[in-house]
């Protein structure tokens, strides 16, 4: 059980959270979205997968499961290769860049200080320029946010894949913004 | 040296979010919510969560310029100096000790929070939003301690900056200024 009263138990992760707080929801809902969908030179796809490898290094189970059911959603992958970003990106094609920049997201979930000059120079020899800098130490540093939020109020996750498959299409396709609580509800 | 090219008369923060406009809304947005919106908990108490997290997070810039906006509130500069050192000798209310103490779990990590400190906080008359809303200021610092330090963008050395900023903070709140901040770039030339 979460650590406060939420209106409806059923929800999992932050969705128990928008429901109980939709003032914060609002603005943590935009951000996903502008962060995850928005302009950037990253695509979708390689910005889930920052997402839910950050939250796998904290041990998130909920954010880690749905971002990397969007991933997959994105790439079009089997939504059982979200376990390959446990994994270290095994079977998953990663680009040299990106796992640069996977490396300097890795250095985030740690402390923004361990983020050091040669990760950022080993980022940029494999093409990264610094909207891909920027957007990667934002999303992780944004995710140090989103898994602190589940899982210091004790929300509850689905424990297997195939819950996560219809939100990871939903957050890839229809976005964050418009994102249904009710829909969740009826989901899992 | 920031790690990618940031407006020079915009250290910390400021320049990131004027580096990206798009992403800073929300960020902004969240912020002036749950900092400054209507709250059981005052302006105060909530930037003491702020510069606790700081502080454990070793973000100088944030720690410095969240002490100077508490330290403008309550008008004294002694609550942050304990808090930092014990946050049991601070002189705040028995609530706030206990919400500070989940601040701190929180910066360690979200799973680190224990349902001790949780019945505690509530013990000490905490509600249910009282405590989400603790947990997510904690969780929104441990981002922009990760964004400005993760960037390595440049933290002033002179005291007098963060207390200009600290009362700006007071003053307007996180909102975007509504003329930008190229009125502070004079102030940056050599005089």
């Amino acid at each position: 059980m979460a650590h406060i009263a939420l209106p409806d138990e059923s929800l999992p992760g932050i969705v128990g959270l928008f429901n109980f707080r939709p003032e914060t929801a609002g603005p943590l809902q935009l951000l996903a979205e502008t962060l995850l969908r928005g302009e950037s030179p990253l695509t979708s796809g390689e910005r889930e997968l920052i997402a839910s490898y950050v939250s796998h290094l904290n041990d998130t189970h909920f954010c880690h499961s749905s971002h990397g059911s969007a991933a997959m959603a994105h790439f079009g992958y089997d939504l059982n290769l979200i376990d390959d970003i446990k994994n270290g990106f095994e079977v998953i094609e990663v680009s040299p860049k990106l796992r640069a920049l996977l490396h300097i997201a890795g250095k985030v979930q740690k402390s923004g200080k361990a983020v050091t000059d040669e990760d950022i120079a080993a980022a940029r020899a494999e093409g990264a320029g610094d909207k891909d800098i920027h957007d990667t130490i934002l999303i992780a540093a944004a995710f140090s946010m989103f898994n602190r939020y589940v899982d210091g109020l004790g929300t509850w996750a689905p424990q297997e894949n195939e819950a996560y498959r219809e939100m990871g299409q939903r957050m890839a396709f229809t976005g964050y913004v418009r994102y249904s609580v009710q829909a969740d509800a009826e989901e899992v | 040296m920031p790690h990618i090219p940031l407006p020079e008369h915009l250290p910390g923060i400021t320049g990131l979010l004027e580096y990206s406009r798009l992403t800073a809304e929300p960020i902004r947005q969240l912020t002036q919510f749950i900092l400054r919106g209507e709250n059981s908990l005052t302006p105060a108490e909530r930037e003491l969560i702020a510069t606790i997290v700081s502080h454990n997070n070793e973000c100088r810039f944030c720690t410095a310029a969240h002490t100077a906006a508490a330290d403008a509130l309550l008008g004294e500069t002694e609550t942050c100096e304990i808090m930092k050192r014990d946050i049991d000798a601070a002189p705040v209310s028995d609530k706030m000790r206990a919400l500070l103490k989940i601040a701190k779990q929180v910066q360690v990590s979200g799973k680190a929070v224990t349902q001790e400190a949780v019945a505690f906080a509530k013990e000490q008359g905490a509600t249910d939003v009282e405590i989400h809303d603790t947990v997510l200021i904690a969780g929104l610092f441990c981002l922009y301690n990760r964004y400005v330090d993760g960037m390595a963008t440049v933290a002033p050395t002179d005291p007098q900056f963060y207390k200009g900023l600290g009362q700006r903070l007071v003053d307007y709140g996180y909102n975007r200024l509504p003329n930008g901040y190229d009125h502070l770039k004079r102030q940056n030339q050599p005089t």
